[in-house]
Order: C-alpha cells, then structure tokens, then sequence
C-alpha cells in the first residue's frame, strides 16, 4: 500500500466518523434524515448546493472534456452559473409552499399541487430513473480515482466496490447531516487542490497560462473556440438552456432546499454561488495543459486526464490529497443521490401502494432501499463504457422534463391541470428515451437543415413535444370534464 | 415583471446571446482566449448583478427581520 492509497483511505474513513458524529443527539425521523428538519441556513444550503455541483463530474469530467473536446467544455461554466439565476425566482415560492404543507420529496410538491398522487408515481419514477446515471457516474469516478493512485495495484472494479460499499454505510446511517459536515471538509479540500493545479501545471509545464493556450492553439487550431459544426454555439445555447431548466428538477436539489431555514437564504446565495463557478475554470486549465502532455487518451479516457498528468508531475503525497479531494466529490453526491432516490421510492412510490403503513415502517422502508439502488447503479457502473458528461447529459434532459409541470404549478391558479402535467411528463421522458437509445438527432433526421438548427440538443425538441402535450391534454380534457361543472355552478348561483 | 425582475435576464443574453459574436481566440484576456474570457466575464457580472438585485428587492430585508 502506497502514501497516496494511506492518505486517501484515511480520509474516507474521516468523512464516515463525522457523519455518524453529525446524527448524534438527532432523532433521526423522515422530516429530520431526509430534509435535516428545515433548520440549514446560508452556509450549509450553500454547501449542500455547491457540493452538489462539484462533483467527480467537475473534477475528472471537466477537465476530461477540456482535454478531449476543447472550447464546448465551457458550457459547464455557463450552465451553473445562469441556474442561480432562475433560483432566485423559482426556489423562494418552493420553499413557502413545501414547508406549509410539509413536504419531504419532490414527488410531494407535485402530489400536493396538482392534487394526484398518480403524479407523484411518475415523477418519482423519472427522478429515479434519473439518479441512477448520475449515480453511476460518480461510482465510476471514484473506481477511476482510487485505482489511478493506487498506481495500477487495486483493479476499478475492486476500487468501485470499497467506494460504494462506503458510501451506502455512510448514507444509512446520517442522511443529510453527514452530508452538510462532509460537503463542508469537502469544498475547503477541493478547492486549494483545484487552484493549485490549475494554477502550477501550465506554470510547470509552459511558463504559463497564455503560453498554454497558444501551444494547445498551434497544435490543435480552433480547438479553443466553438466549432461551425457538431459542437457548436447552437449546441452551447440550446445545451446551457436545457441544463438551466434541469437544475434544480433533480430530486435531491429540489429536496434540498426544503432544508433551508428561510427562504432568504437562496436569495443571499445568488451572490456568491456564480463567483464560486469560477473554480471550474482551473478544472479546464489542468484538462488542457495534459492535451500535450498526456497525449492520446481517446474517448472515455479521457476522465483520466486530470490523474494522469497527476501521477506524472507530482509525489505520491500530493496525488494522495488530489485522489482524497476527489473521492469526497464522488462521496457526497453519491450520498444526496442515494438518500434522495430511497426517500422517493419509500414515500411516493410504497406509500400510495400501502397506505395504510405507518411513518416508521417508511423510514425503515427508504433506509433498507438505499443498499439496492447501490447495487443497481454498480452494476451499471461496471458494464457501462459512457464519458462522464454523456451520462451527465442523459440525466439532464429526463429531469428536464418535468420543468414545465413545475412551472405552470407556480400561480395561484394553475394553467394546465393533472391531466396535461401526466402527459407532457410523459410524452417527453419517452421521446428521451427514444433519442438516447436510438442515438437520433436533428442532424440525422434532417441532414440537410442549416447547422444552426441541426446542432440544437435534442432535449429542446422533448422539452416542446412535453410542452404541446401538456397543453393539447389540459385543453381537451377541460373541454369534456368542464361542462358538468358548469351546469353545476349556473345551478348554484345566478352571479356572473 | 418588476425592473429589477429585468435584471436578471441580463446574464441570459450576455452570456449566450453573446456568443456568437465573441466566438474567435484571440485577443488572449488574461491568458484565456477570448469566448472563455468572455464566459468568465458574464460569470462575474452575473455575480453583481444578483447582488444589485437582492439590494432592490424588499422581500430580502423583509424576511430577514421575521428570521
């Protein structure tokens, strides 16, 4: 066993002690494991948000996109940053309503409002069926992390195995106070080690950012800006939009807000969270100074970039900090994920099957669960081959999916019933499904549009088939189920 | 819609409307081509224009005296 698998391990068995620590003295019911009893404020909705963010995705996927595709990596930077944006708007009304009716899971919010625990199945389902390649993605970040600092001597699998096995413990046990106490050793952690990288490797290697750049320029020209096609500013919009929208759609974001003290708390973090996006930008500077250094990572490889520049420049120490950095990525995530899929299954989906079971049986119901949807997203994680992006952006386009439902919910008096919410959900999740397992896009279907159009991500086209649907079925529905309730009123009363 | 509403469609159209006029390498700003300049940029100002924003809205001092 070498310094950096010592230093590493230690770490993780660190982040397991204060998250057991964190529940002492809590009586860890549903309202207080899933939603921390709607006592966090900025700082540790701040952490919980941005631990979210900074993922292994961040971490390995980033620069992995930087090294293999260039400037379309940019798009990350964009995408968070515009996401606080909407949640000054959008999270405040969120917040009031989930704590007046006290809600535990996204799936409520949608129950409630539209008043169709139908509804809540399905968005249950899609939020699930979501997390599991987010999930996936940060299991496999981890195996990638561990195996490359172990240098070769533990297999991915053997590493993703002890990761999730980690994990899963770790989650049963805390719930969402572990996770605000290890997000924050995480984020102080990942920090210096993104600035230090991204700062002292073009440094060592170059002289220096700009001469960075230019040598990555004159050795690949035009793979710092957006290409004419494929990738291209059409992409970048149409993808940033789609992501925005999705932001806070994942289940276990929109579960944590209703953790916040107040809802001031997202107005003050809108300041600070873009700000904090900038770390993002040291990410990109490691993922472009291995294009020469490491050369020849293709495809899913590419994830690699970060640690094997790593393993090339610096002591086994040091690799062991960035590898501890990076595990605690995959750890915290990992955890709202799996706490938030158990909670939505347990509550949404076993719930409305068994009515009758009492508020402890689901408890117990949502912490026996976490250990399945484990074992489910290990399986995918050891026989997949995706870039970490690719399954980032699967996920994005299914929760995406259900922002327009949320949407139309906002107002006092709704636009679209449940009706119209069931089938725009619906229609758009399955034209996802369709397009990511048939690999259709606008280009393929129509190859001779201008690329501007072609280039689109095909999530906008689900986004306004749901959007259609979701209107054609209120309208229709309004028309047959309305007349009856018109009689009745004119009945009633002579006004209007 | 409130003016200050408004504001925070800024970011949107600085940050992607923007693109396709400042999709180009050089000049290097600070070491980073250009559109990633400009990206970082709008990161920035997205930064300020939210907090001009919570400075405007009285809804932010309003719940912070109720807790």
């Amino acid at each position: 066993m070498n310094i950096a698998l010592i230093i590493i391990f230690a770490v993780l068995l660190l982040a397991i002690y204060s998250g057991i620590r964190a529940q002492k003295g809590k009586d860890m019911n549903m309202e207080q494991w899933s939603v921390g009893g709607r006592g966090f404020g900025s700082i540790f909705i701040f952490l919980l948000v941005a631990g979210e963010i900074y993922t292994t995705f961040t971490f390995l996927g980033g620069s992995g996109w930087a090294y293999s595709k260039g400037a379309p990596s940019y798009y990350v930077l964009s995408y968070i940053a515009l996401a606080y944006v909407i949640s000054y708007w959008l999270l405040p009304p969120i917040w009031r309503y989930a704590k007046q009716h006290r809600l535990v899971s996204q799936s409520d919010f949608f129950v409630s409002k539209y008043n169709s625990p139908i509804l809540g199945i399905l968005v249950a389902a899609v939020g699930v069926i979501a997390i599991i390649p987010y999930l996936v993605l940060q299991f496999k970040g981890l195996g990638i992390i561990v195996s490359e600092a172990s240098y070769g001597s533990i297999t991915p699998a053997a590493a993703v195995w002890i990761g999730v096995i980690g994990v899963t413990i770790y989650v049963m046990i805390s719930g969402i106070h572990g996770s605000a106490w290890t997000a924050a050793i995480k984020d102080i952690l990942i920090f210096f080690v993104v600035v230090f990288m991204g700062l002292y490797l073009p440094y060592h290697y170059y002289g220096g950012i700009q001469p960075m750049f230019e040598a990555v320029e004159s050795a690949n020209p035009g793979f710092l800006k957006f290409p004419d096609e494929g990738l291209s500013v059409s992409w970048y919009i149409s993808t940033v939009l789609i992501t925005v929208f999705g932001f806070y759609m994942w289940p276990h974001t929109f579960g944590s807000v209703f953790s916040a003290k107040n809802a001031n708390v997202f107005r003050k973090n809108t300041v600070m969270l873009p700000l904090y996006t900038i770390m993002l930008l040291f990410v990109f500077f490691v993922g472009f100074t291995a294009i020469l250094q490491v050369p020849g990572l293709k495809g899913a490889d590419g994830d690699l970039s970060l640690l094997r520049l790593s393993l090339q420049t610096f002591d086994p120490w040091i690799v062991g900090v960035i590898g501890a950095a990076g595990l605690l990525t995959a750890l915290v995530p990992g955890s709202m994920l799996l706490m938030t899929a158990a909670t939505l299954l347990a509550k949404n989906v076993y719930k409305v099957m068994a009515p009758d079971a009492s508020e402890m049986r689901i408890a117990r119901v949502a912490k026996l669960l976490v250990p399945v949807i484990s074992l489910i997203s290990l399986y995918f994680t050891l026989s997949g081959g995706d870039t970490l992006v690719t399954l980032l952006l699967m996920g994005y386009s299914l929760v995406t999916q259900l922002f327009p439902a949320l949407l139309f919910s906002l107002r006092p008096q709704p636009w679209v019933n449940k009706y119209g919410a069931f089938a725009g959900i619906l229609a758009g999740v399955l034209m996802v499904a369709y397009v990511t397992v048939s690999k259709v896009t606008i280009a393929t279907v129509f190859p001779d549009w201008p690329a501007a159009i072609k280039d689109l991500n095909v999530g906008v086209v689900a986004l306004l088939v749901n959007i259609l649907v979701m209107f054609g079925v209120t309208l229709v529905t309004r028309i047959i189920f309305v007349p009856s309730r018109q009689t009745a009123t004119s009945e009633g009363s002579s006004t209007i | 819609m409130k003016a200050r509403d408004w504001l925070g469609v800024l970011p949107f159209v600085g940050m992607l409307g923007g693109i396709p006029f400042v999709n180009q390498v050089e000049p290097y700003v600070l070491g980073m081509p250009f559109v990633l300049f400009w990206i970082v940029l709008w990161v920035v100002l997205t930064s300020v224009i939210m907090a001009i924003v919570n400075r405007l809205d009285p809804a932010t001092r309003e719940e912070e005296n109720n807790g």
